[in-house]
């Protein structure tokens, strides 16, 4: 067995899990509260206003982190799916229902930051292009996930056709991101991740990369907390939760 | 520091995004943690109750 195959294998072993996140959240709570405090305070203080959109643009420290962090988290909900329908691994389980409400959040998030920043800047709250539109389905996807897991009785079932429906929905990720390349719309175009380099100022870029990073870091560690209930559920009857509840 | 809360008059829009990505993102954060917490007081309650049982 290779390195890479051990180290999934521990991951996939919930108690291995339970320790080693334990271990992991304090530092990676002190990292996300870093980055989080400098990409606000670059970004809404430091951060010279825009030439064209004033002081509006600043909503662009949550909008673009939270409409990145909604499709990141869907691609590791995919790929969780891919490992429990294929190796029936039982933390991939967890690990995608325990994303799929951050997600939701964060798709949420992206469209109500961007309505508030369209009403300035466009005129309006809402228009039914591809970029928004496909926005509202991804948060629909991930809302039906979510129903779905809950709705089906037995644990093994549940876990199986999230796992499916969360592969089926992978389709509109692409739609997403190239939704302002292939269609007319009111949404500006890709502006960090251009094969030509960022179309923007370091000192606004820099502030925008904290916070996408910090948005990362919250969504490991709350995805990590949830998972440990999660699995503390699931694995209410064996040893190891007993030696680790009974011993405190 | 009054300018910097006017937001050159976007201070609705700015300050209503930020609002609700943190109103959201840490109503998220508790009820995870809530969970975890949950989910250890119920365990701990079952043991108490069969160690008395025993």
């Amino acid at each position: 067995m290779n390195s890479f195959m051990k180290w999934f294998h521990k991951w996939g072993s919930p108690p291995w899990f339970y320790r080693v996140s334990g271990k992991m959240l304090p530092w990676l709570t002190g990292l996300f509260v870093i980055t989080l405090v400098y990409g606000l305070y670059a970004g809404l203080v430091l951060a010279p206003a825009d030439y064209q959109q004033g002081d509006s643009f600043r909503i662009i420290y949550v909008h673009v982190p939270a409409a990145w962090m909604g499709m990141f988290i869907y691609m590791v909900m995919a790929a969780a799916a891919l490992v429990h329908l294929v190796w029936r691994m039982k933390m991939a389980d967890v690990v995608l229902i325990s994303s799929a409400p951050i997600g939701a959040a964060f798709a949420f998030i992206a469209l109500v930051t961007g309505s508030l920043w369209g009403k300035p800047m466009w005129g309006t709250w809402w228009t039914w292009d591809a970029r928004l539109t496909s926005e509202l389905l991804l948060l629909f996807i991930y809302l039906g996930i979510i129903a779905l897991h809950s709705a089906v009785e037995d644990r093994q079932s549940a876990g199986r056709a999230t796992a499916v429906l969360t592969l089926v929905g992978v389709v509109n990720i692409p739609i997403i991101h190239y939704s302002v390349v292939w269609w007319n719309t009111l949404h500006q175009g890709t502006t960090v991740a251009r094969l030509d380099g960022p179309a923007m100022a370091p000192e606004m870029l820099w502030p925008l990369l904290s916070m996408a990073f910090a948005f990362k870091l919250y969504y490991v560690i709350v995805m990590m907390l949830s998972a440990r209930g999660e699995v503390l559920a699931r694995e209410t009857k064996s040893r190891w939760v007993r030696e680790l509840v009974g011993g405190k | 520091m009054s300018e910097f809360f006017h937001m050159g008059g976007y201070a609705f829009y700015v300050w209503g995004s930020v609002g609700v990505t943190a109103v959201v993102m840490i109503a998220v954060a508790v009820s995870a943690i809530l969970k975890h917490r949950r989910e250890l007081c119920r365990i701990s309650r079952r043991l108490r109750r069969e160690r008395k049982s025993v």
